[in-house]
Order: C-alpha cells, then sequence, then structure tokens
C-alpha cells in the first residue's frame, strides 16, 4: 500500500512537467493564429489526424517495424563484433596497442559524413541501412566491454592463476560475468544510437521499403506537419523503448547480483 | 626436517625499481605447525607470502614447496559476486576439473567446518564481511589444502568478528593439521594463533626474531587474560620496534 502510494509520488514531477509542456503547446498553438498554426498542431490534431487517420497510422506502423527490424540487426551485429574485439584487445597487449586507437577513429567520424559512401557500397537498402547502425553503435560495445573485462580486481586473477587455469577459463569464469555489467551499459547506449542510425539512414537512401526516417523526409516535404509531429512522437518513443528494453534484459541478467552505484 | 612442506633459503626480492622488499628470508614450515609473520606495514610480509604461493618468483634463493595442495587466502574475500556461497565455495574444485558430485560434496563438509550452514544461497553483497571471509575460507578448504597460506585475511574485520574467525581458524587448524603460514600487523592475533611468531623489520624485510608460543591447542580463550600471554604479547611488540629502528 506504501509502496503504491510512494510510486504515485514519485510519479508525480515528471507527469506535472509533461502537464506543463502539453499546456503550452497549445498556447503556442494559439498564439500563432489561425494563419500560422498549421506549423504547431495540437497534440490532440496530431492524434486524431497523424495517430487515428488509417492511411498515416499504415504508413508509420510499417515504418516503425521496419526501423526496429534495422535497429535490432545492427545492435546484434554491433554487440557481436564489440564484445569480441573487446576480448581480443583485453586478452593481448598487442591487440589492444593496434587496434584500440581506431575504435576511437570511429567514433570520431561525423556517421553523416560517411553515410552517402556506405550507400554507394551496400547498396541503398536493408543492408546499408544495418552498417549504419553498426558503425554508430559499435564503439560504445567496444569501450564498455573492454572497461568491464579490465576492471576486475587484481586479487580475483590472483585466485585463478594460482589454480594454473587456461586463459580461456578465466575469461569465461571469471572476466566476462564480471564485464556483464558493463557491456549491458553499452547495450543501452547503443541500442539508442542504432535508432538514430537507423533513422538516419533511412532518411538518406529513401529507397526500398520506407522506414521512419524516409516517413520524415516525406511527412516533412508534404507539408504534413500532424503526420510529421506523429512520426517524430514514434521515433522518440521507439528510442526510449529499446533503451528500456535492453534496461529491462540487464536487471533480468545481472540485477541479482549487481547494484549500480546510483 | 621430514614434515617441512615448504622451505625458504636466503629468499631474497629485488623489485626492478631497486627495492629490496625481502633479504635473506629463512623459513620451513611443517605440519602442525602455524607460523605467523608479523611486521609493520610495507615490510615486505605480503611479498614474503607471494614467494610463498608462487604469485611471484623470487630474485634470489630458493622456494621448496613439497606439496600441490596449497590454499591460500586474500586480504579481501575475493568472491565471485554473481555466484551464491555454494557456487563460490566449489569454485576452486570446480577450476580443478572435480566432478559435480564430490566437488558438491566437499563444499557441503567445508560450509559445515566453517559454520555456513543455510547461508548456500546467499549472493556476497548479502553477507556480512565476517561470513564473506568464511565462504573464503571455505573455499580454499574444499582443496584440502597441506599448505595454507594466509595474507591478513581478517585485518578489515571488527575486532569481535576477529576473534571468533581466530578461534574457527584454530578449530579448523586442530582438525586437519596442515601447515599454516599467517601474515598480520595484529601482535595479539599472532600470539594467540600460532605455534611460532617470526617478527619481521622493513626495508629490507628480513626477519629479525621469532618467539615459539608455548600454549595448547586448541587455544582456550581465556588465555588471553593471562600473565603468560601478556608477557609474551610484550616480548613480540618490544621486538617490532627494536626492528623498526
Amino acid at each position: 500500500m506504501i509502496r503504491v502510494r510512494s510510486a504515485a509520488l514519485n510519479a508525480m514531477p515528471p507527469l506535472l512537467v509533461l502537464a506543463v509542456i502539453v499546456g503550452l503547446w497549445y498556447a503556442v498553438h494559439a498564439l500563432l493564429g489561425p494563419a500560422r498554426n498549421f506549423l504547431v498542431p495540437t497534440p490532440g490534431q496530431v492524434i486524431t489526424d497523424g495517430f487515428l487517420d488509417s492511411r498515416t497510422r499504415g504508413q508509420i506502423v510499417r515504418g516503425v517495424w521496419h526501423s526496429t527490424a534495422v535497429a535490432l540487426t545492427g545492435i546484434a551485429i554491433a554487440a557481436v563484433i564489440g564484445i569480441a574485439w573487446a576480448v581480443a584487445m583485453a586478452s593481448t597487449a598487442w591487440a589492444k596497442r593496434s587496434t584500440y586507437p581506431y575504435a576511437v577513429i570511429l567514433q570520431c567520424i561525423p556517421i553523416l559524413a560517411i553515410v552517402p559512401l556506405i550507400g554507394v557500397w551496400f547498396g541503398y537498402e536493408f543492408r546499408a541501412r544495418v552498417v549504419v547502425c553498426v558503425l554508430i553503435s559499435l564503439f560504445p560495445m567496444v569501450a564498455n566491454t573492454l572497461f568491464g573485462l579490465e576492471s576486475v580486481d587484481k586479487s580475483l586473477h590472483e585466485l585463478f592463476r594460482l589454480q594454473r587455469v587456461r586463459r580461456g577459463t578465466v575469461l569465461m569464469k571469471l572476466m566476462f560475468p564480471a564485464a556483464l555489467p558493463s557491456i549491458f551499459v553499452g547495450l543501452r547506449t547503443s541500442a539508442g544510437l542504432s535508432v538514430v542510425g537507423a533513422i538516419v539512414g533511412d532518411f538518406f537512401f529513401q529507397r526500398g521499403t520506407p522506414g521512419l526516417g524516409s516517413l520524415l523526409q516525406t511527412y516533412a516535404r508534404l507539408l504534413d506537419y500532424t503526420a510529421l509531429f506523429a512520426a517524430i512522437f514514434v521515433a522518440a518513443l521507439l528510442g526510449v523503448t529499446m533503451f528500456g528494453l535492453f534496461g529491462f534484459l540487464s536487471k533480468l541478467a545481472v540485477g541479482r547480483w549487481y547494484q549500480p552505484a546510483t | 626436517m621430514a614434515g617441512t612442506l615448504i622451505d625458504l633459503r636466503d629468499v631474497e626480492m629485488r623489485f626492478p625499481n631497486g627495492t629490496v622488499a625481502l633479504s635473506k628470508v629463512n623459513l620451513d614450515v611443517s605440519r602442525g605447525e602455524f607460523v605467523t609473520v608479523v611486521g609493520p606495514s610495507g615490510c615486505g610480509k605480503s611479498t614474503l607470502l607471494r614467494v610463498a604461493s608462487g604469485l611471484e618468483t623470487a630474485t634470489g634463493g630458493t622456494v621448496t614447496t613439497r606439496t600441490e595442495r596449497i590454499g591460500y587466502v586474500f586480504q579481501d574475500a575475493t568472491l565471485l559476486a554473481w555466484r551464491d556461497v555454494r557456487r563460490n565455495v566449489e569454485l576452486l574444485a570446480e577450476l580443478k576439473g572435480i566432478g559435480a558430485a564430490t566437488r558438491r560434496a566437499k563444499a557441503a563438509a567445508a560450509i559445515e567446518l566453517v559454520g555456513l550452514q543455510g547461508f548456500e544461497k546467499h549472493l556476497p553483497r548479502q553477507l556480512s564481511g565476517g561470513m564473506r571471509m568464511r565462504t573464503s575460507l571455505a573455499r580454499s578448504l574444499t582443496l584440502d589444502p597441506e599448505l595454507f597460506l594466509f595474507d591478513e585475511p581478517f585485518g578489515s574485520l571488527d575486532d569481535i568478528t576477529r576473534e571468533r574467525l581466530n578461534d574457527e581458524l584454530i578449530r579448523i587448524f586442530v582438525a586437519e593439521r596442515f601447515a599454516g603460514m599467517f601474515i598480520t600487523h595484529s601482535v595479539a592475533e599472532a600470539v594467540y594463533l600460532s605455534t611460532k611468531v617470526v617478527v619481521m623489520s622493513g626495508r629490507p624485510g628480513t626477519f629479525v626474531s621469532s618467539f615459539d608460543v608455548p600454549f595448547p591447542m586448541p587455544r582456550d580463550p581465556e588465555i588471553r587474560y593471562t600473565g603468560e600471554y601478556a608477557e609474551l604479547v610484550g616480548q613480540v611488540s618490544h621486538a617490532l620496534r627494536e626492528g623498526r629502528r
């Protein structure tokens, strides 16, 4: 009972902020006057003309589906490559010395700069979009996994060393489980980025099955601002859902024994 | 000596930066002996234990161990946070490739020996510092160690827990009759636990004196309040002060 009440109390402040934002929104719409208020459709219009309109809704649902598929494929590939790369770097000093700088450089390349090239190389459809997602979400996977693998307590390593076990055993029974919380931090960060990658790739390529990115551009070009707002909401919601999904998976996997400091 | 399980002869440890952590250290420990090394912090006593265990290689002298069954207890409990007590206790046997059934039986026996029955399913974060250390002890016990090395295992515990664990350790020592080598900076703990106390001084780390402890095993906790005990503690403390000069 008390727990329910405190949960409600916790939800109060953000709900209040939401109410203020929605209020301001209606105010701006009213202030713009009938000539220009099409620029900021009200939440009501976004719901009725965007989500409740069957044509727009159909487009957005298919778009979300496509972008989700792209983002999830991207994050899966980034996770496999990122973890393998980090394991290699944690195992041999030369692998780290020779390849880590490139992981950092990869992170620094503005993704928009290489998206056109990716289109040229990989075609303009599913595959190219996934490549964009992988590129954008790889670094957080590598960096967080490496951090996790390397922050294992020295005396734990010595405990294993005293038993003269193989390095593969140390990796599987000590380093990898110890790194799991960090790996999930990486996954959560990468998941959000992967959604960005899916939309950016889509926005640029404009071919193949339209995802959220194509829709955003189409609606902007058609000056259909209610539909644009609806698509933006859904894109934001997708990012938040991905973040939440991996947060939930993290709780399932390591929540029993790992409690973040915050 | 016949039952000698570890023999250190003229051991020297010189680090690459020139620090001499150990110089001409001689020590042997036999089955049924419990030798404690006391010394000020930074005198090299932990290095000595690391050399004895093979974690580090001495730069001079010889280290001979006559058993493969070596237990090592670290300053921290060094438990795996994702494993419960039982699976933590099973870890070393698991790494040695001992089958699941034997491993379980060994772990159960060790858990009982350290008095952790009923906590098998607890995770390390749900345990007190003393219980974590018991888990760590139990884990080493599954190897049936003939030589048991302790690197200030109770240093971070409160006095009440520490005294209780000292008694537990003595009980286990009496039951298992291993050769014990224990590092501490507490003189009272050293005298209470051991059959022999060795005093070490720092820079370079070397032994300055040694004392045989005459009290019978298992120790009667009441000896802590006898004049004999106080006198021996006084002598060891005095040697520590002398060595520091």
